[in-house]
């Protein structure tokens, strides 16, 4: 915004900013910390900062002695397995109303948006039933299913307005070039589309990993994720403090890291494009 | 650009996620209809009747249910005029010129990527909790008893902690819309005279607006189901405190096991959120390039 | 082998006729040039004959087959897009290959092919780079070099020199005729421009809304324009068109002569006026004149003429290049 800015309003501005920032982090940084520390360390009055006692111990006991990994694996499988089928289902929807769009491809965007805003207690109850009745009650590919429903608006969104940014003239050129379709989408469009398909796959993965009502209403014990894990242990009883932290710092660590590098995806994705 | 072939093409393949989404929005949502008018426990093996709008007249009678709005109303408005002022206030700040704005923004926008159980139980058990918490700790330091947050102030509790976790969202996008202004515009007001705070007014608002209109309004999408925080931390009490409607329509499905009633409460939750989605749909329409 | 034929096509976009009906014959070998304003159908209609958009009647015949249901693909045709729409993800010698190895050619005959056109392009040294690592020019050979590859019946240019600076675009037309007098293969060039169209084309094709004003060999059009519409559109600057009085007496309803057709003197003339501003040039300069009841009217005058704004001038028409149209807009010749 400004231009020429004193070396001394930098300094106020870097150090109001970054105050900010740190007060924001901070419970995320406590908590690392906390997981660093024995358990008595990490209950003592008055808390202890740089003089705790740090070890790693927590970590292993979380990962060997409970049912932890498991609870991971199934985030894992979730997320990714609704990220792929979504992606399967959806890239060719946006790949035609990118690219052949029709009177109604408009009308059919805004109603897969409008799908995304129903509330999904509006169908818990037969999807709970549903479920129930199916055998896919607390069954991974029952998760990965109800995630994909909830994010394909989502998805063919992000990959429409990424796909409207291919200019056509290519693959018109294509077309003249000899190609059939299938060649067309497999020499030309997919490889210029990968980034596009690589920020929504991403982006996914982020809101699967971390979704907490389907992932908490239709699970109890077999394909819990992590969610409905860390989300039973409301009142502490089985974990204790460093643990619980150690458990929570594993299980948002992957997605941090993958949300640092797809911040723009991020806007561009949960705002249908409106933003970019 | 389009010619017979590419477009019956075309049409087959838009096929499966119409279907998909029909029958997603279509079936469960025609069956919890269906529900919400009859009698239907899963404890209760009296299962068939037809009971009208027994349902929704328990709802509409019930005081629970009122509070229920009232959380869900104050949640979704408490959330967003947080992080919608100091979301554009931290956006400014951030856009500032300032040493290393490339790993402040990773912190700022940290809490974001956090899974709602786990934000929750952070503040629940390491900040608000009364004997361990931070918060407790600060207190005891500054010679008062710790507040019970979660027990004392249920609702604002949770609101605060939606807040920190959707504030990152808030301030990205408008970071991005800010820093997405012509540097030209700005210039020629500077050399039309305009000040630093005429040019925030006059310029810099106007253009956020569009940034805070969809901000608001996606905002609104995703904190009217807000679910995984309330679970986690209160289970909506002490009593219905903190309940807001979804975790009503959870406690009837899931805990009382009151299909009927649930279903019916759903269907409330939906023209709810239908009318949200009228005024939504209007302005975020509007700019999309569809 | 590029003979390409055109009979009753037409198109419509929804409701909107773009191209009511057409006939239109182009030869082997020949370069034809569709010209005409903006949104009258020029580039419609090559995108009909490649086959980027399906006809809404009528047929059309390439080397005497009906092709007017055959995909792009099939025709043999090569185009050369307005933005050379180039493969961004591929080099610039897979660009050219591409076309080939879609045809199944196997990788040495590719090779060859390729390293030839780059050859005639003098793209050699370009071959592995990518698109966008190259200047404007550059690409623009590439994206011819990817239709030369293919030996088509018949290249086809949309537009390709209109996002080119003006030395180069003036380099490339060198270049294209060129290629044209060493390939002797049918090519169809679409431009707005017409200083392409008259230095370039065997023959003209002139659209308006759809509709073919005129097809003749570029001094046709300039001798003898069929109408009013070619006579303005046909020569820079712009032929002087004149009603009324002045028409009449001449037994038409409107009168056309060429700024290079008149002579200009400080004496006496047909019409005088003057003049509002004069544009120099060193080679020529372009006097365009006030006249009372006929607007501005130009006038070409060889080298430097000592006349500028406010002078007063005298033009007469050269005797027998004074073009006369009737009520109907048609020559009257």
């Amino acid at each position: 915004m400004a231009r020429a800015v004193t070396t001394k309003q930098k300094v106020i501005y870097t150090l109001c900013a970054w105050a900010v920032g740190i007060t924001i982090f901070f419970p995320v940084l406590w908590t690392i910390l906390t997981s660093l520390k024995t358990e008595a360390s990490a209950v003592a009055s008055p808390p202890e900062f740089l003089g705790a006692d740090w070890t790693l111990e927590n970590y292993a006991e979380v990962w060997q002695r409970s049912d932890y990994p498991r609870f991971f694996w199934n985030s894992v499988v979730i997320s990714i397995g609704s990220t792929l089928l979504g992606l399967a289902v959806a890239i060719p929807a946006a790949w035609s109303m990118a690219f052949v769009p029709g009177k109604r491809t408009k009308d059919l965007l805004m109603w897969m948006l409008s799908t995304k805003m129903m509330p999904a207690v509006g169908v818990l109850i037969p999807m709970y039933l549903i479920f129930q009745r199916t055998g896919l009650f607390d069954t991974r590919i029952g998760l990965i299913l109800a995630l994909m429903l909830m994010n394909l608006p989502i998805i063919v969104w992000m990959l429409y307005t990424y796909f409207k940014e291919i200019p056509g003239e290519i693959l018109e050129a294509a077309r003249m070039d000899g190609a059939s379709l299938k060649n067309e989408i497999l020499y030309v469009l997919t490889p210029m589309a990968v980034p596009g398909i690589a920020s929504t796959m991403l982006l996914n993965i982020i809101l699967a990993w971390n979704e907490a009502f389907w992932t908490i209403t239709l699970t109890t014990v077999d394909a819990a994720p992590l969610s409905a894990f860390i989300a039973s242990f409301s009142a502490p009883q089985g974990l204790f403090y460093a643990k619980l932290s150690a458990a929570s710092t594993m299980a948002i660590a992957p997605i941090l890291i993958v949300g640092w590098f797809s911040q723009k995806q991020l806007v561009r994705g949960l705002t249908f494009g409106a933003v970019k | 650009m389009s010619t017979q072939s590419t477009r019956a093409a075309a049409r087959l393949m838009v096929a499966p996620s119409v279907i998909f989404l029909f029958i997603w929005m279509i079936v469960p949502l025609a069956m919890t209809i269906y529900f919400s008018f009859r009698f239907y426990r899963l404890l209760s093996p009296d299962r068939t009747g037809w009971v009208g709008f027994n349902n929704y007249a328990w709802f509409l009678n019930s005081p629970d249910f009122w509070t229920a709005i009232i959380n869900t109303l104050a949640l979704v408005g408490g959330v967003l005029i947080i992080t919608v002022v100091l979301g554009v206030l931290i956006a400014i700040l951030i856009d500032q010129p300032i040493w290393g704005q490339g790993p402040l923004r990773i912190l700022v926008i940290s809490p974001f990527f956090i899974m709602p159980p786990v934000a929750a139980s952070i503040w629940e058990n390491l900040f608000m909790h009364p004997q361990n918490g931070l918060l407790a700790a600060l207190s005891r330091g500054l010679g008062y008893d710790p507040i019970l947050y979660l027990e004392s102030y249920p609702m604002a509790s949770v609101i605060f902690i939606t807040s920190w976790e959707w504030l990152p969202f808030a301030t990205l996008i408008l970071l991005t819309a800010l820093q997405s202004m012509s540097s030209e515009q700005m210039e020629a007001a500077e050399m039309d005279g305009a000040s630093a705070f005429s040019r925030f007014r006059y310029l810099v608002l106007p253009h956020l607006s569009r940034a805070i209109t969809v901000v608001i309004l996606i905002q609104t999408i995703f904190l009217l189901g807000i679910f995984g925080e309330i679970f986690t931390t209160t289970q909506g009490g002490p009593g219905n405190a903190s309940t807001t409607l979804p975790y009503m329509i959870y406690k009837q499905a899931l805990i009382a096991k009151d299909i009927g009633r649930a279903a019916a409460g759903g269907i409330i939750a939906v023209i709810l959120a239908n009318i949200v989605a009228v005024f939504l749909m209007r302005a975020i329409g509007k700019h999309l390039d569809a | 082998m590029g003979k390409i034929t055109l009979r009753n096509v037409s198109k419509k976009f929804g409701e909107v006729s773009v191209i009511p009906s057409l006939d239109l014959d182009i030869e082997d070998g020949e370069f034809v040039v569709f010209v005409g304003p903006s949104g009258c159908g020029k580039s419609t209609l090559l995108r009909l004959i490649a086959g980027l958009e399906d006809t809404s009647g009528g047929i059309i015949s390439i080397d005497r087959v009906d092709a007017t249901a055959m995909p792009p693909s099939k025709r043999s045709l090569a185009m050369v897009f307005q933005s050379y729409a180039l493969y961004p993800h591929m080099s610039v010698r897979k660009n050219i290959a591409f076309p080939l190895k879609m045809a199944g050619m196997d990788a040495a005959a590719i090779d060859k092919k390729v390293e030839g056109a780059a050859k005639v392009l003098n793209l050699t040294s370009y071959l592995d780079r990518r698109p966008g690592q190259l200047s404007g020019g550059q690409r623009q050979r590439v994206a011819i070099g990817r239709a030369i590859v293919r030996e088509p019946k018949a290249f086809l240019f949309d537009e390709p020199l209109s996002n080119l600076d003006a030395a180069l675009r003036g380099n490339m037309r060198l270049e294209i005729t060129e290629l044209h007098q060493t390939l002797k293969t049918t090519m169809i060039y679409v431009t707005h421009d017409q200083v392409e169209a008259m230095t370039m084309a065997d023959k003209i094709v002139v659209l308006q809304a759809g509709h073919i004003e005129q097809v003749g060999s570029p001094l046709d059009l300039y001798n003898s324009p069929a109408n009013v519409f070619v006579a303005g559109f046909i020569g820079s600057p712009r032929m002087n068109l004149v009603t009324g009085a002045d028409a009449q007496a001449e037994g038409a309803t409107t009168i056309g002569v060429r700024p290079e057709h008149m002579d200009i003197s400080t004496s006496a003339g047909k019409w005088s006026g003057k003049v509002s501003v004069a544009e120099r040039l060193g080679s020529d300069t372009f006097l365009h004149v006030a006249v009372p009841g006929h607007g501005s009217m130009t006038v070409r005058g060889a080298g430097e003429v000592a006349l500028s704004h406010g002078d007063t001038v005298h033009l007469t028409p050269q005797p027998g290049k004074v073009h006369r149209f009737g009520a109907d807009g048609k020559n009257l010749a």
